[in-house]
């Protein structure tokens, strides 16, 4: 399952997406991220299943724009990208 | 089909409530409940051995937990069924915290692709909500199990929020701007402005230049639907295709929407705002079947 | 030094402001409000400068329009792209001007410029309200507290609280949320500063690396006389000190000035 997280504004399209089918739940990219806004929730196309996936926090979804960047996490080197063994993160920005 | 409207209208949308006449109670194995509190409506749906048995739906409110307290007494209303009776409840939606009765909490994505799969048949493949303060765009498959989705929490473009607020600075009642939208000669060019409050300014600026109010409430809808069209071009559209949420009931941006779309959405006699709740209700089913409700002991 | 006299004019989306212009000096300045006619905001302005700086029309040479005014050619003579008139006008009054923004009423820029002062990257939100002036007007309709008292007020909080609406008309709820919990009035205002200081800090941050003890930022536009929102954005963007111009809303006005008379070929 895909899941879509983040916005698009006038000043651009922000979304991390994360393929729930590949995702294993090793929790590194929670670790990694270094503005925090990764974590381990319920995934949306199998809520009853007891297994987490990484979603990206609640109150962290319409702010990616901002606090990536703040992060210092850069295009093209992005920690949670690098850090998923199983490529199941992608940004559009 | 019965359907018993409260015409009260707290601030402009109306409440309902309803019945199915063909569901009884006596013969049901598992009754249970999903209420989904939105930051704009609230709804609670009882359902009984998969099938929906009440709803009802109503504003939210100031968002403590009486709004959901208030939507389910809304839907028990008349019935006879009482509270007790319920052997599980899902919250959902923006408030499910808020939710007392709730044995757990499902987010919202998952319950409304669920309870759209029950509501409108399992041919349905893409599901647009359209709701007070957001609008999701998801893809499920014949179970009503999401396979994509993407919302817009944001900003007020596109939800039912920035439509009252056009709404009200036109002083239209809410539920008459869709057809005041096509009470009009030609279809006028969409607003430019996406946000709401510069779209306010545009439509000051339209009016003193000789647009009258219905060809204005046409161009703000049109552009409405073109940015909910961008949103769910986002994710692919597979047929078939349908709408949820409050500004379901919205023909103004609805019917320009799948003009520009040129896909039949489906229909559905159901009030097409209680999917999330319905989903919610579900997922209890499910769970209380398996064994896994209150007691947690096998059944 | 050329010693012509020319004009620039600014149109806003709340304000057109016309500044005349001799040597180094701006000479005379009209504002006036837009309205909804940009040739009539124009001609007023004009006429509020000429009157302001004792002359003629016939003693301009040369007339430069910015912003919204493009497209009024009658009594303009060069039209000059508003980022340019932007960086021109900054450089004009602060010339190690490194990063260049401008928040306006319904609109925010930012440029990064070259060490001679061209633009060498921009960014713009014309879009949306969050992201300019418009949000803390509407804010402070919600708090019944006058546009003029607000920056203050938020400068007197020491309890900063994150707000997590981005849009203008969701915060306006979340607002009136934050005053029946009786959050003291002043946390609230400071938090509608931080969270705008943000979004412009993003905007900045996206023409270019900040943090050098070379950046010289000025800011301009009807916000930067808005001493909460100052406070704000020199906290997001870690620095001790922004450039603020005394007249903050004439800037691009006197760049378009200047341009004009560069660029004239009389």
């Amino acid at each position: 399952m895909i899941a879509n997280y983040g916005y698009s504004d006038a000043s651009g399209e922000y979304l991390i997406t994360i393929d729930t089918d590949r995702c294993d739940g090793c929790g590194l990219c929670k670790e990694v991220c270094p503005a925090g806004v990764m974590e381990l929730g319920d995934d949306e196309s199998d809520p009853l299943n007891e297994v987490k996936v990484a979603i990206v926090l609640e109150g962290q979804r319409n702010r990616i724009g901002h606090t990536c960047k703040l992060a210092g996490c850069k295009p093209g080197k992005e920690r949670c990208i690098e850090a998923c063994a199983q490529g199941a993160i992608e940004h559009s920005f | 089909m019965n359907r018993n409207y409260d015409n009260q209208e707290f601030w402009r949308w109306t409440e309902s409530r309803w019945e199915n006449p063909t569901v009884s109670l006596e013969d049901a194995n598992h009754i249970t409940s999903g209420i989904d509190v939105g930051s704009v409506s609230s709804q609670a749906v009882v359902v009984a051995d998969g099938q929906i048995y009440c709803y009802g739906n109503m504003r939210t409110g100031s968002n403590s937990p009486d709004s959901a307290r208030n939507a389910l007494r809304h839907a028990l209303e008349g019935t006879g069924l009482t509270e007790d009776r319920i052997e599980y409840c899902i919250g959902t939606g923006y408030g499910r915290v808020n939710v007392p009765m709730a044995d757990r909490t499902i987010t919202e994505i998952a319950c409304h692709a669920r309870g759209a799969n029950l509501i409108y048949g399992n041919d349905l493949r893409t599901v647009l909500d359209v709701g007070g303060q957001d609008c999701k765009a998801i893809r499920c498959n014949e179970k009503g199990k999401v396979t994509n989705f993407l919302m817009n929490d944001k900003c007020a473009a596109g939800t039912g929020r920035g439509m009252e607020v056009m709404a009200d600075m036109l002083s239209v009642p809410i539920t008459d701007l869709g057809e005041r939208s096509f009470d009009i000669e030609k279809e006028p060019r969409p607003v430019s402005s996406t946000c709401v409050v510069y779209a306010k300014t545009e439509a000051t600026g339209l009016l003193r230049s000789g647009w009258d109010v219905n060809e204005v409430l046409a161009g703000y809808c049109s552009a409405m639907a073109e940015r909910i069209f961008s949103l769910i071009q986002r994710i692919g559209v597979e047929e078939r295709f349908a709408i949820t949420g409050g500004m379901a009931k919205n023909r103004g941006v609805i019917d320009r929407l799948v003009r520009i779309m040129d896909i039949e959405p489906m229909t559905t006699e159901w009030d097409p705002q209680i999917a999330g709740a319905a989903g919610a209700a579900l997922f209890a089913h499910t769970l209380v079947e398996k064994g896994k409700g209150r007691d947690g002991e096998g059944k | 030094m050329d010693q012509r006299i020319t004009a620039g004019i600014d149109c806003g989306s709340k304000t057109t402001k016309c500044v005349i212009v001799e040597g180094n000096d701006p000479i005379g300045i009209g504002l006036t409000s837009s309205g909804f006619d940009i040739k009539e905001a124009i001609n007023r302005s004009l006429n509020d400068a000429l009157c302001a700086s004792n002359m003629d029309r016939e003693c301009i040479e040369r007339i430069g329009v910015t912003g919204a005014g493009a497209g009024n050619t009658e009594i303009v003579d060069i039209e000059i792209n508003e980022i340019r008139a932007m960086g021109r006008g900054a450089v004009h009054f602060f010339p190690g001007a490194t990063t260049v923004v401008d928040v306006g009423a319904e609109m925010a820029r930012t440029a990064r410029l070259s060490k001679n002062g061209n633009v060498e990257d921009f960014a713009m939100n014309e879009k949306c309200a969050a992201g300019a002036g418009a949000f803390i007007e509407a804010m402070s309709r919600a708090l019944g507290v006058p546009l003029e008292d607000m920056g203050e007020l938020a400068n007197q909080s020491n309890n900063p609280i994150p707000m997590n609406a981005q849009c203008v008309i969701f915060a306006e709820s979340e607002v009136v949320g934050q005053i029946h919990a009786n959050t003291p009035v002043k946390d609230i205002c400071r938090a509608i500063h931080d969270a705008m200081a943000s979004r412009i800090a993003s905007m900045i941050r996206r023409v270019g690396p900040m943090g050098t003890s070379d950046d010289d930022i000025v800011v301009m536009g009807g916000v930067a006389l808005n001493t909460g929102f100052i406070e704000a954005l020199k906290r997001e963007l870690m620095v001790e000190r922004l450039r603020i111009p005394r007249h903050p809303l004439i800037v691009p006005a006197v760049g378009a000035a200047l341009i004009a008379r560069e660029e004239g070929s009389d």
